[in-house]
Parts: C-alpha cells; structure tokens; sequence
C-alpha cells in the first residue's frame, strides 16, 4: 500500500452544524483583584492585566498584577492560616473540606468548563470531558488520603512543610491548581498559588469555590500575575516549598534560585516524547494514539507525543492514515461541541509556533497540513506533519508545545529505542505493538517518567507523573504526589 | 464498476497478513463518534438520508403474504403527512414472499432483498443455498442477503468459506450480494477483520453485521472494524464496498452516530443508499417522530405514525 491513488473526501456533502455550548449560565467579572486571606482585595501595585479570548482576542476580563507587597501579604496570610488553624486542624476535618471543594467543582462543573474553553481556547469536549473532571478527581483522591498519611508511609512521622509557593502553566490551567493545591492542602500545608497570566480565570473561579467551601481565611491565597510575580512567591523567604510546571528554561532559573536555601520543590518541566509504532500494532488504532499524543489541547502538553517514530515496513501506511485522519479533525470554536482543536493560547505561543515551522521546513523537512480552514480572528495553527527528520533536527530536539508532529522512521526495536532515548528530555513515551514481550522492553528502556503502552495521554489521580532529565525533579500525583508535600522523619 | 464486470481472478487473501484490531482502541474512537452534536439542518439532513438508507425488514416464521405487502406500503408510503420524504431502500424479506413483495412495490424504485443461504445459520448443503440463492433471484430479487458459514470460518476453513461466498455470488448474476458476517459469532474484532477481508475478496458487493437473530447484532465498534476493511480494501483494489449494520439500531440518536462514523471513516462518497444501508424494522418511526419534531417543536404520540 505504497501509493494511493483512491482518495477519501471529507469536507463535501453532509457536514455538522453549529453546536455552540452556551454562555448564558455564568458571569465572568470585568476586574478581578487578588485572593488574599479568604478574600479579594485590591493589588498594592495599583495594576491590572487583561486576560484575552485567544479564539477572538476580545478581553474577557481584568486582572490584578501582584508585586513583591502583594506576595508578601499572601505568604503572611498562609504562614498565619498554617500556624494558627490548618496545621492544627484534625486531618479527618481537612479532609472534609477538601471533598467539598471537589463537590461544588463538580456541580459547578459546566461553568468550569466554558471559562476554561474561553480563556484558553481549548476546546469544550476537552473540558467538560477531562480537565474538569478530572480537577474534581484529583480533589476526592488527596481528600481521601488527608487523614491516612500515617498508612501512606508507615513507620515515618509525616509532618506538613508549611506553607508551598506553587506556580502553574496556561495549558491546563484548573486541572494543574487542582494537582497542587489537592496533596498540598491534604498534607496540612497552606498555599500561595500563582496562575499563568493568560489563563487565570478558572483558579479565580477556583477562589469563589474555596470560599464557597468554608476554608479558614488564608489557607489557599491567589495572586495572579507574569513571571516577575512568579519569581517573587519563590524567592519569597517563609516560603518552604515551591512547585512549579512550566518550560525547562524557566525551571532551570528556579532551580538556581532555590540552589542554597532549604526549600523543598518539585518541577514539572518540558517534554519531546516518543511515540513508538512498531509494525505489529494495531495500525488504526495506534494512528488514533497519535492523533490524540500530539494534537490534544492543541499540542499544549508538556508529554505530547511529539515524535513519531514508526517502523520503516508500516511508514507509508501509516503516514497516509494519519493524513486522512487530519481531515477529519475540526478546527475551530472552542466553545462547540464538535471542535477538535481550538484556539492557541497566546499571540507569543503561535510566533514560536509558527517560527519552528519555518526551521522545519528551512531544515528540508517536508511539512504536511489539513487542509482546513481557520478563523480570520484569534490564533490558529493547522494541524501539521513533518517527514524526512532526523535526529539532528531542531524540530526534533526542541519542544514546539503546539500541534506540530516530527515523524521519523526505525527498523529495529533497539533503533527505536535509541532514538526515543536520543534527547534531553524524558516526561513520557508511547509504545503501540500488539506483542506483550515488546511492551515490557520498550517500557523498561525508555528513560520517561511515565509510558503508555497502546494509548496515550491518559491520566489518573493514583498515578504518579514526573520527568526524568530536563523533563524535571520530583513526581507529582498517587502517592508519590504527597511525599512531595511532607517531612518525613 | 458494474455489478457484471467480475474481478478476473478472485484470490483469498493471506489473512494473517490482515490489519490487528485493538478493542480498547476501537472503543475509544466510538465514544468520539458519540460525543458528537448533531443540531438542526444537519440533523434533519441525516435524518431523511437515514430514511433512504434503511432496508425494511421482516424475517419471522409467522410473516405471511399480508405481512409482506403492508410493509411495502409502507416502504412506499413513509409518512405521507409530511411531504419530501425519500423512501426506503429496500425490503428485505425470505425468499418465499420475494415475489409477493416485488409485485406490492410495482415500479415505486424500490429494491427486494431477500435472504437466502438457509438464513439464518447457514447449516445446509452448498447446493441448497445455491438454488435457494436462484429462486430468490429469479423471482425477482435484487439483492440477496446471504450469510456466511461461522463454523467453518472459526474451524480455520477459510478456503471453503470463501468459495462458498464466490460461488453465490456467481449464482446472484446481476442481483447485488450482501454477505452477512453475523459478528455476534465471531468472537473478536480481529475475526471481524478478517472475516470482512474475506468476505470482500470473494466477490461480496456489500458486508454486513447480523441476522438480527443473534446478540450481540449490529454494534458501533463491529461496525467501524468492518469500514476501516472496506476502507483499505479500497485503497488496495480500488473497488468501493457498501456497508450494512443490521439488527440492535432502533433509535434516530444511534442512527445518526452511525453516520458520523461513516462520515470520518469513508467519507463523502458512501453516503448514498448504495453504499449504505441500515437493517431495521423500528428504525424508520423513530426517524419520523423525529423529523417531525424537528418541524412541529413538540414531539407526537407514537399513534401518529403507521405500525406495518
């Protein structure tokens, strides 16, 4: 099946209509301040940022600018709330609260998910159907454990840290709160969180819910804010544990930062994973493994199976599969129901988007695109493919974070494991083969934190997640995820 | 290509060289398919596509000449209160009431399929179906549903299953051959593939999923194993091969996911009642009872619609 001279039409005839998602069922505030001490107040800075639909680039609402002042009276609220209530509180009495806030997530779930599509500009049937559930999971599991710490690691004296400065990235903004704040508070430790500041408004919506909750004043505070903010909550002193999930250059200043001092911290950082299909596969179903490896949430995922690496015998097959797959896939508005893929985040995302397919392409690569339409207003970026990579290929080595899939070849399994081990990265793999044996090979060899065998992109709050190398320190999630927030003496 | 112009030499195929099916896989894309919003002019649009597409269907011990011709009447006459209805594709019945039912039809466009092979199980000499296959046609049958033989195909005998289906198809002439893989007894997705491999190199015009005598019958992931054979089938010969799920599909709902399915999996060029067909005998009321509420708003009483 090396050429195909039959071809499949899928943009003629019937095609869906509209299905928008409705926007009537919540209000998003024109200003918001910062979350502190149980409150909002008002940034000491004076200013304010907007926060832009990237699907239309209108503003959706304004956003306070925390400084160093207003960094500083949150950490005082946390240290506070930790010494005078939370780390006191009887962790049964922690717990209860962590599931209440799991269950006003759930109920106020559909609200959740559209802010999430409209800020993001991911697509619904991404939010509705993973971010936000899964945010609500993460919250019942570390609910469930904030009084069993002592059966979580036996014959230690689990203790809480204090109070963790976390900062998180724009690319899924609720579910990345909710695997910090969740251990964290389950642990007994208060929280300074600082969310991206192109995407803050589910965390702000996050503050109404832990106020709907009950949570003593200051236990969680938000302060919204760029990088400067960022720095601040690490750098601050009476912070004692700092988690951040972002991009490895940012990552490596922290872990600068933090060189020194006592602070405990955990970094989830990039990644340029290996999806592996080996000849023997499910060939249909490992192209839907690559579909959903690199173009889920628009490529924005930090274990993205951003390098395909297929067996030379299946190659053509599966590239022409892909490519008819790519038709089918609906780019588009965020809020309907039938999108596949949305909006790119930011305006600065697509240039460094766009800037990595003309080295692609001025590095003899051959791109492929779907052949779809976009929107004239916001920011787009087509679904796309490059052949003829190799390894020494920037698009190769260098994570891209958009919907840009480097497709290159192996012959042999020892082959395909050398070059999926071949970077300086190591957050995830994927191995597609309908052998047992190789399966087990291939996920003892590749150096990742987490590998998916004949799927990909799944995620379970037991399950713990981490990097190896540049992919970042510590792991995140599953039992893992609360050592991280504890001493254990 | 016409029906006449056989392939010149029909091969069985290497079947462990067909395409593994992963079902977790399969399910996964199905439930994509389901998560699909299908709203106003497309609803309605799949709607009546629907309509043309279903092969009405009766195939019951107690079915008699009446039963026969009040369902061709109603294959012809859908709803008649709601002008611009397409009709029914076919008619499927057993090949006792083919011609009472091609005569009930007269010249209205509309096909008589009828089953044949010793429907549903297959268990009869391969002579027996092979006359019953050329009574069915020379009462004026054009199309036959045949099935296939489950036990010889799970015995390994590919040969002779494939050989039987070639030599029906020779017996259909002109008369299009659906080959009825009934996939409730196959066991796995792999045997479906396989069996759908088969089927298509044998000379099948159609493959379809079930009798509707056994259950599991027709399912969303059986049915999109079975187009992603087509699919490369006919990227291998070029050959366009129709698809029939049959038995389980009684709601409009279900029936227009089977679309979407087809629509991402083949595509533009198999949505006509001659590349698709939807066995049902409930299906077509619901269709209705939702075409109508799509105009009207509000949904109507069951007693509205004709039961035949």
């Amino acid at each position: 099946m090396t050429s195909q001279p039959n071809k499949l039409a899928f943009n003629s005839g019937w095609q869906y209509a509209a299905a928008p998602e409705g926007t009537d069922h919540f209000s998003i505030g024109k200003r918001y301040g910062l979350f502190i001490n149980g409150e909002f107040v008002k940034p000491a800075t004076g200013k304010y940022f907007n926060t832009v639909n990237p699907a239309t680039e209108e503003v959706l609402a304004r956003v306070a600018l925390a400084g160093d002042e207003d960094v500083d009276r949150a950490v005082a609220a946390a240290r506070k709330a930790y010494k005078g209530v939370w780390s006191k509180m009887k962790a049964a009495e922690r717990g209860k609260y962590i599931y209440r806030i799991a269950r006003i997530l759930q109920e106020r779930a559909r609200e959740f998910s559209v802010i999430e599509s409209l800020d993001g500009g991911k697509p619904i049937r991404e939010s509705r159907d993973i971010d936000i559930p899964l945010a609500a999971a993460h919250f019942f599991y570390y609910a469930g454990w904030a009084d069993k710490l002592e059966y979580a690691f036996p014959g230690r004296k689990p203790a809480p840290l204090g109070v963790a400065g976390q900062i998180i990235p724009w690319n899924f903004p609720l579910l990345m709160a909710a695997w910090k704040i969740a251990p964290a508070l389950a642990c007994g430790n208060t929280v300074v969180l600082k969310p991206a500041e192109t995407t803050p408004l589910t965390a702000l919506k996050l503050a109404e819910v832990i106020s709907e909750a009950g949570l003593p004043p200051g236990v969680v505070n938000i302060v919204t804010g760029a990088g400067k903010t960022g720095a601040a909550v690490v750098d601050h002193n009476d912070v004692d544990k700092v988690a951040f999930t972002g991009s490895t250059n940012v990552g490596r200043h922290i872990m600068m930062a933090l060189a020194g001092t006592n602070k405990k911290y955990t970094l989830e950082l990039g990644g340029k994973a290996a999806n592996i299909v080996f000849a023997d596969a499910a060939i249909d179903q490992a192209v839907e493994g690559i579909v959903n490896g690199i173009f889920f949430n628009q490529g924005h995922v930090c274990c993205a199976g951003s390098r395909l690496l297929v067996q030379e015998s299946v190659a053509d097959q599966v590239i022409a599969k892909l490519k008819d797959r790519m038709e089918t896939l609906i780019v588009g508005d965020p809020l309907d129901k039938n999108t596949d893929i949305g909006a790119i985040n930011s305006a600065p995302q697509l240039e460094k988007i766009e800037s990595y397919l003309k080295i692609g392409q001025a590095e003899g690569a051959e791109m492929y695109q779907s052949s779809c339409s976009v929107p004239k207003k916001g920011y787009w970026c087509r679904p796309t493919i490059f052949t003829g990579v190799s390894q020494s290929n920037r698009i190769v080595q260098e994570e891209i974070f958009g919907p840009v899939l480097a497709i290159q070849t192996f012959r042999t399994l020892e082959e395909g494991l050398t070059k999926a081990n071949n970077t300086p990265f190591g957050l995830s793999g994927g191995v597609w083969t309908d052998k047992g044996s190789k399966v087990f090979k291939m996920t003892q060899g590749i150096r990742a934190g987490v590998v998916w065998a004949n799927t990909f992109n799944k995620f379970d709050p037991a399950s713990p997640f981490g990097g190896y190398k540049e992919s970042g320190v510590g792991r995140e999630g599953g039992l893992h995820g609360l050592g991280a927030y504890l001493s254990l003496d | 290509m016409s029906a006449k112009e056989k392939p010149k030499t029909l091969q069985l195929p290497d079947l462990d060289r067909v395409a593994l099916v992963d079902e977790v896989g399969v399910e996964e894309r199905v439930a994509r398919f389901r998560s699909r919003s299908i709203k106003n002019a497309s609803k309605v649009e799949a709607l009546k596509m629907i309509l043309s597409m279903i092969d009405l269907t009766t195939l019951e011990g107690q079915d008699t000449p009446g039963k026969v011709r009040q369902l061709c009447q109603k294959a012809i006459h859908l709803h008649d209160g709601m002008p611009g209805l397409p009709h029914v594709a076919a008619v499927c019945v057993y090949p006792p009431m083919v011609g009472i039912a091609k005569k009930a039809l007269g010249n209205h466009n509309i096909n008589v399929a009828s089953v044949a092979t010793a429907f549903p199980s297959g268990m009869a000499p391969r002579q027996i179906k092979l006359e019953e296959t050329r009574i069915a046609v020379a009462d004026g049958a054009d199309e036959i549903d045949m099935v296939i033989s489950r036990g010889e195909f799970l015995q390994g005998h590919y040969e002779f299953v494939f050989d039987e289906i070639a030599a029906i198809k020779d017996a259909c002439g002109t008369a299009h051959l659906k080959v009825i893989l009934e996939t409730g007894e196959l066991g796995t997705l792999d045997q479906v593939r396989k069996a759908s491999m088969l089927a298509m190199h044998a000379g099948a015009d159609f493959i379809k999923t079930s009798t509707g005598k056994i259950q599991p019958a027709a399912t969303m992931p059986v049915t999109l194993v079975m187009l992603q054979a087509i699919r490369d089938f006919y990227f291998a010969t070029g050959r366009r091969i129709g698809m029939k799920p049959a038995g389980g599909i009684s709601d409009a709902k279900l029936a227009i996911h089977y679309l979407v399915m087809l629509h991402e999996t083949l595509g533009q060029a198999w949505f006509s009642p001659e590349w698709f067909r939807f066995g049902a005998s409930s299906l077509a009321n619901d269709v209705l009872m939702q075409l109508q509420k799509q105009q009207s708003g509000v949904y109507q009483s069951a007693d509205y619609f004709s039961k035949d």
